[in-house]
């Protein structure tokens, strides 16, 4: 199929392979969010005339729209956030904080995400508790027995991204929380690189908590998702409070909370973007997620195996069924590699991609990554491996 | 200076950095330089001594235009007057700002001269430099 037309930028003869710091927008996505500021820019929940009642309308449909597409019970588990950094903020301080005690134990790997290891540091330098890392196998994925190894009468959580960022391997969120519950420990599932990319069913893996990203998967920036159990929801005590969370607040003892999901969504929301995603979860829903799966994994196939013939590349997980590239050309610092690929129009990301502590795994701080979408083809591939096979990067991409 | 010689003279002080490697001496005084926006990191350890710049090294990890700029700078600074040092970091500023600057101090250094005609590099060629300021303003 060819997208193009749906995405404008495509049109601009740039190849987009930086997909997992965030993904471009279809036209329909961007009309959306036009259609509201144009034609019923009003505050939700709050007003008794006609464009309130629309926009409040729209944005209940996106609700409704994210309950089906990751198969929640219902829509009061469905928080609607500015983001996956803060949806995991949210449940480790809003819920964990308040849970854990000195010595318990948190159980994480060195590929995750910032956002799933920064917070849980800090709740290590202030409660005390005790941060584990799950040794990954020789090619950085996950291993289950050794997480079973890890946990201990103090396990009281597990907190893992389905798809990592890096690497790219997927987890078996639904093994982790079977072996995880029968244990009593919570499962978190950071799902900011698989929303979009696999089928998520948090009823089936029946995990705790799940946290996303819209922009990662067709949608506006500044709006995430925060799944959680209800009875786990309703527990969490988070920092932001006020405007739209309370029924009545008379004095400090009386105040009264709404119910969920309103009572964790503070202030007002980024309505056109909520109001956006929905459109961005049809597109997805229209092309099927297990055809875009089958197809990302193929396209990471032929990519690597077009790479693996230049002598000059060096890939970190050639062999990881996924939908990234993580590499490094022999003598050029990632940057520079970056530079020079712009030359070309070809975006991709390198650095440490928010993932400091997977330098100690593989050894090396910086790496340039290659994350695929479905709307990349072999052609864009075959244009990126021609670049990659001149014997000049370097110097090209100094710009002297 | 032309293309090729620039070339050559960046891609050599990328590939053989001058003072590369930190000595953890008392004498020094020290400062970690991170780019916000990139992926570039210097820690530089700089000696004064008798208003003398007596020795600048540096370890990190950063790009091509990053690593060679400021190896290129500890070799023009090291032996300079503390005001000479800062009268030629505040000219390398002012070449990379496209203002009004005296070529004559900076020798080599004029090679980043078009820098900032690659938006994405200009932070690169001020980060290590710019440490030294820091450091020679303590």
């Amino acid at each position: 199929m060819n997208y193009k037309e749906d995405f404008p930028v495509l049109n601009e003869g740039i190849v987009y392979f930086d997909n997992g710091a965030t993904t471009l927008k279809p036209k329909s996505v961007i009309e959306k969010i036009n259609d509201y500021y144009y034609n019923y820019p009003a505050n939700t929940h709050r007003g008794d005339y006609k464009i309130s009642l629309k926009s409040s309308d729209e944005f209940e449909k996106t609700r409704t729209c994210v309950k089906e597409f990751i198969n929640a019970k219902s829509n009061k588990e469905i928080i609607f956030t500015s983001g996956c950094t803060e949806s995991l903020s949210m449940i480790i301080y809003g819920y964990f904080y308040n849970k854990l005690n000195k010595d318990d134990e948190v159980l994480i790997t060195k590929s995750e995400h910032a956002s799933n290891i920064v917070p849980w540091f800090d709740l290590e330098n202030k409660l005390g508790v005790k941060v584990k890392f799950i040794p990954l196998n020789d090619d950085y994925s996950f291993n289950i027995d050794n997480m079973i190894k890890e946990i201990t009468d103090k396990t009281k959580v597990v907190s893992l991204a389905e798809i990592t960022n890096v690497i790219g391997d997927k987890r078996d969120i639904k093994k982790i929380t079977e072996i995880c519950h029968e244990r009593g420990i919570k499962v978190i599932c950071d799902a900011a690189q698989s929303a979009g990319h696999i089928k998520i069913d948090v009823q089936d893996t029946d995990v705790d908590f799940l946290a996303l990203s819209a922009h990662k998967m067709l949608g506006p920036t500044g709006v995430g998702i925060l799944y959680g159990k209800e009875e786990l929801l309703n527990e969490i005590d988070y920092g932001k409070k006020g405007g739209g969370t309370t029924i009545s607040f008379d004095s400090k003892d009386e105040i009264v909370y709404k119910e969920l999901p309103y009572k964790l969504e503070a202030g007002t929301q980024n309505i056109a973007g909520v109001i956006g995603f929905k459109e961005a979860i049809n597109y997805i829903n229209k092309i099927g997620l297990d055809n875009i799966e089958k197809y990302l994994l193929d396209l990471k196939k032929y990519l690597v195996s077009k790479l693996s013939k230049l002598d000059n590349i060096i890939i970190y997980n050639k062999d990881i069924l996924g939908f990234t590239v993580a590499f490094n050309v022999k003598g050029v610092f990632a940057q520079d590699t970056v530079i020079y690929l712009d030359k070309y129009n070809i975006c991709v990301r390198g650095g440490d991609h928010c993932d400091k502590k997977l330098k100690d795994e593989i050894g090396i701080n910086n790496t340039v990554r290659i994350s695929l979408y479905f709307y990349n083809t072999k052609e864009e591939c075959d244009k990126l491996v021609d670049a990659l096979s001149r014997n000049n990067i370097l110097e090209e991409s100094l710009g002297v | 200076m032309d293309n090729e010689l620039k070339r050559e003279l960046i891609l050599d002080h990328f590939n053989n950095p001058i003072n590369k490697g930190l000595l953890n001496d008392s004498s020094y005084i020290k400062e970690d330089k991170s780019n916000a926006s990139c992926i570039d990191h210097f820690t530089i350890e700089l000696k004064l001594e008798d208003n003398i710049v007596k020795d600048i090294r540096f370890d990190g990890e950063a790009c091509a235009i990053a690593t060679s700029s400021l190896s290129i700078a500890i070799s023009k600074i090291i032996g300079k007057k503390k005001e000479e040092a800062l009268n030629i970091i505040e000219n390398y500023n002012r070449m990379i700002a496209h203002e009004e600057y005296d070529s004559s101090v900076l020798e080599e250094l004029n090679i980043y001269e078009d820098i900032s005609k690659q938006p994405a590099r200009v932070n690169c060629a001020l980060l290590g430099i710019n440490g030294i300021n820091d450091l020679l303003k303590k």
